[in-house]
């Protein structure tokens, strides 16, 4: 009996599920429901026990069900300014950051894809092979750098551009140069794969119909590649904007990005609901609409990179 | 493209490529130097990876992230290749759309938001279920969450463009499907397992934020340990560790690259002998 049934599920339509349901059901545990409870502890109250917070949904003695739903974490992302202005810096930050990796990327990228066939390969594994070392150890190794006593104020004070060390350590220029340090690859590879592809008879036709480089460069190859341009950005921005380790590590008191804001609500003041509410508004007001984007435009992502 | 690329891009790459590896060479430098102040030489030494090698503290640490790395890897690539091969082969079945998404947005999300979700998860379960701790388990499931979709990515991709006549052929043969996936399509896309293990290994041992989460008390992994130094200030012998890692990381990105180049030619070949 048991034997037949075994043969009749595996033998059936239904034996794909084997296939499919290890991997649905482990994501749906361990990725898609945990949201699930960060909206609903967003709903909760700071209590002082352990879980730290109130239970949404509680059973009176008269075997009620009782779901309290709090708003009083969102209402107070409203009036405590910090939250909008943090929301506000990542968003700055993460922009101007990828446009400085863009404006160094490109010509980079260009220069790659212009360059012969076999030192391409070299120069393409260069740029990849960071990718592969820490992350957290890069951003590391760039404190090494622009700290007081580093190699960037010792250089500077003997050649003589200045007389005291510069301060970088902790401060705004300290985060861009991070973040533009640690994304610049994703920047390159994207816009690379893109002009690569490039019909180089069209900037050719250009020049014999009388247009000057800077010209041709903005009439064909800019809009050719604005694929790779739009590809490597979402890869430079979307990880900036949550970054947590480059403003923790090298930014100053004032570089509240959101990322940092959530640790801090988490590991300092223990507010898990308010940390949950701050979560929430996060993946609503800047994770959703990346993605909505993307899953629009997958095919011209796709299709260039 | 063929024509040289001017002098002013041959310069621009060559900042940038500096930008990148300065502060890595720096760093090894650093390592090899006897004074423990940085900007200071104090001569050729190796008494920080003296110091390295006698500190508890760091080496369990990293003989934790390499377990955590290896088995989430492992379970990373074997979740994923069933999620690819679920996505490629069948092309309608119910919750397509949510494996779809699931695969996708951690490649989105902020760490930082699939950490507190993991957490606010765990500690729930712990709540309600009274398991599991938090520890090196729940530091696995975490990883494996994120590593998964990254393989199904890779493996996707490659298996879209394997050419699945080879399968059938093989059924036609009297091979059942298990056996004929096993003998056709799995060498074709063997390369793009092994890279995406290689993948998720190197993103699992180099994860922070998720695992400072995740992790429970007494479970710290190399880069929680290695983030708690740095902040509280310099320390050389991250500099040492550093160095390690690299060297480490780089020799086998290299030589994996160079095995995998030759599996592809090698494939290139035998395509081209079938061929004719």
């Amino acid at each position: 009996m048991q034997s037949t049934l075994l043969r009749r599920i595996l033998t059936s339509k239904h034996r794909r599920w084997l296939i499919i349901a290890p991997p649905l059901l482990f994501l749906l545990v361990f990725f898609l429901i945990p949201f699930g409870f960060a909206l609903a502890i967003s709903f909760a109250e700071t209590a002082i026990r352990v879980p730290p917070f109130t239970d949404i949904l509680t059973v009176d003695a008269n075997h009620h069900l009782h779901l309290v739903l709090k708003l009083s974490n969102y209402r107070y992302l409203l009036t405590d300014e910090v939250y909008a202005l943090s929301y506000l810096y990542s968003l700055k930050t993460a922009f101007f950051s990828t446009l400085i990796c863009l404006l160094i990327g490109y010509p980079m990228a260009y220069a790659i894809a212009r360059a012969p066939k076999h030192v391409q390969s070299i120069l393409l594994l260069i740029i990849i092979l960071p990718f592969w070392t820490s992350f957290l150890l890069r951003v590391y190794a760039l404190e090494g750098i622009i700290r007081e006593h580093g190699l960037l104020n010792q250089l500077l004070l003997w050649l003589g551009v200045i007389d005291s060390p510069l301060k970088l350590m902790h401060t705004t220029t300290a985060v861009y140069l991070g973040i533009v340090y640690s994304y610049l690859p994703f920047m390159v590879l994207p816009l690379f794969a893109t002009l690569e592809k490039l019909d180089h008879t069209l900037l050719e036709a250009s020049g014999d119909l009388g247009s000057p480089p800077w010209r041709a460069f903005l009439d064909v190859t800019l809009p050719l590649s604005m694929p790779g341009v739009i590809a490597g950005s979402m890869l430079v921005f979307i990880p900036a904007i949550g970054e947590f380790v480059i403003p923790s590590l090298l930014g100053g008191p004032g570089n509240l990005m959101i990322g940092r804001v959530l640790w801090d609500e988490f590991f300092g003041n223990r507010d898990w609901p308010v940390a949950s509410a701050v979560a929430v508004a996060f993946l609503v007001l800047l994770v959703a609409p990346i993605a909505v984007y993307q899953h629009y435009h997958r095919k011209d992502l796709e299709g260039h990179v | 493209m063929s024509d040289r690329p001017s002098a002013l891009l041959m310069t621009v790459l060559a900042i940038g490529i500096a930008l990148l590896y300065i502060p890595m060479l720096v760093m090894i430098g650093y390592s090899f130097n006897a004074s423990p102040l940085v900007g200071v030489w104090g001569g050729l030494s190796t008494h920080w990876y003296a110091a390295l090698a006698a500190n508890d503290q760091l080496k369990a640490a990293a003989w934790l992230s390499l377990r955590v790395g290896v088995v989430a890897a492992t379970a990373a690539v074997g979740l994923g290749t069933l999620a690819a091969i679920s996505l490629v082969r069948f092309k309608s079945f119910r919750g397509r759309l949510v494996l779809t998404g699931m695969v996708n947005a951690p490649l989105v999300m902020p760490e930082i938001i699939t950490g507190i979700t993991q957490l606010l998860l765990l500690i729930s379960m712990l709540h309600l279920l009274g398991w599991p701790h938090r520890g090196f388990f729940t530091i696995v499931l975490a990883h494996v969450a994120f590593c998964t979709a990254y393989v199904t990515v890779t493996v996707q991709s490659r298996l879209s463009t394997a050419d699945r006549s080879l399968e059938e052929a093989a059924m036609d043969l009297g091979a059942g499907p298990v056996r004929a996936f096993f003998d056709t399509t799995l060498p074709i896309i063997a390369p793009a397992l092994a890279s995406s293990w290689l993948l998720s290994f190197t993103l699992s041992l180099d994860d922070l934020v998720i695992s400072s989460f995740v992790s429970g008390p007494g479970a710290s992994t190399l880069p929680m340990v290695i983030y708690s130094k740095v902040k509280l200030g310099v320390s050389p012998d991250v500099n040492a560790l550093a160095t390690l890692i690299i060297a480490l990381v780089g020799s086998g990105v290299l030589v994996a690259g160079v095995l995998m180049r030759r599996a592809e030619r090698q494939r290139v070949r035998d395509l081209q002998l079938a061929g004719r």
